[in-house]
């Protein structure tokens, strides 16, 4: 895995995302990239569902919303670190997908879809009445959760650099599944799921262990990001609108390939910073959102990467 | 030569149509066996059954020796059954030497990804697609595709091959080597269950002929006999190219 010049360029990448901010102690800069560095999480995984297996996750949201909540509950109630908790999460996230997905996994094309909306809207209204977790008001964090960590200021650095390698992960994650037979398996299926099948493909299996797998890293971060940011509630843990996003983001880069996902989120997150700042712009942000998808679609199935793949095709060799 | 598939009174009904109707055949090991019939005699339809798309209504089928009646289609081609489609049905966005690639990973030998590529890069070769295994499978042409089908069954290194129609829709040169690739494919001791409609190459590349019609069997036997049973030219009525041809053989 490691031979290729393609590993190394992410490990690269997470050092200088890590360490400018940290060295320049722009406060500014790192809220900014860890938005960023979120969004690239959420979508390089739905990469691996709708890139690699061809199937179109609408509620990936559902994922880090549990997160987030599992990691809170733990912290509040049961005193676990953050780390340990937001791990916990992410294992118990993975399960609960692994059990959705051997149900809505049967659905194919748009009512699959569906579905996936329909577990996010499921779920969500399930915390909106679950007392335990706070019911429609959620669960907030008292300044004590971050004395482990070293009191606040120091608790946001370490959110920060944890997120990061989180998304160093990501990323090393569908690197490593695109170059398996597990990887290919799931590409062919994203080709042609009943040609795969006759090839020997356990279709049903491997559709329903990368729905779970393509769960565990955004529950992590959902966990670690709800930490941060000192409160969980429904309505922004299991937002549609953030989903959606994380499909403009990945169709903008590139499904199927590696760094595509990663790019789209970058420069949509700078645009989208960029819209809400400017006066005259902040309200089109989401309309601007639906432009770029059109024309995406119509002009450049293959996004930014899928467009440099084209035009040069020696960057395939550089820029997976 | 011992038995390699036996298909004991299969059947299977899509609403009111019986498709296959208690089906029995056998395929010997090595042997090419033609499957023909008019069309909607159920023929592909035997082939789902076979290797697991549908489950038969009733009936076993037996491959070397294990029953795999009613098991998913990546189990049956794990046990070593490969399939070439009558509508090509390529990983389109995939290169020609990947397509393969999966036909050896998941086939019958459960390959490594490395050695898989090596065995796919072998077939390729030998179907003569060497000179296109970095194109995407969908830019090849129809003949190209026909190819690839059967290389990427191969790969899988089966024991058994069902072969849909490879022949349609080629011209003369394309048919020619074709048959010549199948008769290759023997050698190397790969039985064949194959349909085909054009009747020169299934009466000179089968052992034994099965005739269906409207989902049962209506005769068996070497191509000689199949094309004199009275039964078989009545169904056949009107089509010159199975008489011509057995008047060739």
């Amino acid at each position: 895995m490691w031979r290729r010049p393609f590993p190394w360029l992410i490990v690269i990448a997470a050092l200088l995302f890590a360490l400018v901010p940290y060295y320049t102690n722009d406060v500014g800069m790192r809220e900014s990239l860890l938005l960023a560095a979120v969004y690239i999480i959420l979508a390089s995984n739905l990469n691996l569902m709708i890139g690699y297996a061809g199937y179109v996750n609408f509620g990936n949201i559902v994922f880090f919303g549990l997160g987030g909540y599992i990691c809170l509950y733990l912290v509040t109630v049961g005193h676990v670190h953050v780390i340990v908790a937001s791990l916990v999460a992410g294992v118990a996230v993975s399960a609960v997908a692994l059990l959705f997905g051997a149900g809505i996994l049967r659905l194919r094309g748009a009512f699959f879809a569906l579905a996936t909306i329909g577990v996010n809207q499921a779920v969500q209204q399930l915390v909106v009445n679950f007392e335990p977790w706070g019911g429609a008001t959620g669960i907030y964090l008292s300044l004590d959760s971050y004395k482990p960590l070293g009191g606040a200021m120091q608790a946001l650095w370490w959110m920060y650099l944890l997120i990061v390698l989180l998304t160093a992960a990501s990323m090393l994650l569908s690197y490593a599944i695109k170059n398996s037979k597990f990887g290919l398996g799931l590409i062919a299926i994203g080709q042609n799921e009943d040609a795969a099948a006759v090839l020997g493909v356990p279709t049903a299996r491997y559709k329903a262990l990368i729905y779970s797998a393509s769960a565990f890293l955004p529950a992590v971060a959902g966990g670690l990001y709800f930490f941060k940011s000192g409160i969980i509630e429904p309505t922004s843990a299991f937002d549609l609108q953030t989903s959606i996003e994380a499909i403009v983001m990945l169709m903008l880069g590139g499904s199927g390939t590696i760094l595509g996902p990663a790019f789209g989120a970058f420069v949509y997150e700078e645009l989208r910073g960029f819209l809400l700042t400017t006066e005259y712009l902040s309200h089109f942000q989401l309309v601007i959102a639906g432009a770029l998808l059109l024309v995406i679609v119509q002009f450049a199935p293959g996004g930014l990467l899928g467009w440099l793949h084209r035009q040069w095709p020696r960057s395939r060799r550089w820029l997976e | 030569m011992s038995t390699l598939l036996e298909v004991r009174g299969i059947s299977k009904r899509f609403g009111g149509l019986q498709a296959v109707d208690r089906l029995s055949l056998t395929v010997d090991e090595g042997e090419i066996i033609g499957l023909i019939g008019p069309n909607g005699a159920g023929k592909s339809t035997v082939f789902n059954l076979i290797n697991g798309v549908y489950p038969p209504e009733s009936g076993r089928i037996v491959f070397a020796g294990t029953d795999i009646t009613g098991k998913p289609p990546h189990l049956v081609a794990r046990q070593g059954i490969a399939r070439a489609h009558q509508i090509v049905q390529p990983l389109g966005g995939l290169t020609v030497l990947d397509n393969c690639t999966v036909g050896a990973c998941f086939g019958r030998e459960d390959l490594p990804l490395g050695e898989a590529r090596e065995v796919a890069r072998e077939m390729v070769g030998m179907i003569g697609l060497g000179d296109r295994l970095d194109l995407p499978a969908g830019s090849l042409t129809t003949a190209g595709k026909k190819r690839l089908e059967l290389a990427r069954a191969l790969s899988a290194r089966p024991r058994l091959l069902l072969l849909d129609e490879v022949l349609a829709g080629l011209n003369p040169t394309e048919t020619e080597q074709m048959i010549d690739i199948v008769r290759k494919i023997r050698a190397g001791g790969i039985a064949i269950l194959m349909i085909e409609h054009i009747m020169r190459a299934i009466m000179s590349l089968s052992d034994r002929i099965v005739v269906l019609n409207l989902g049962a069997k209506l005769a068996e036997g070497t191509p000689q006999q199949v094309a004199e049973n009275p039964d078989v030219i009545a169904a056949y009525l009107g089509d010159s190219s199975l008489m011509a041809a057995a008047e060739i053989s």
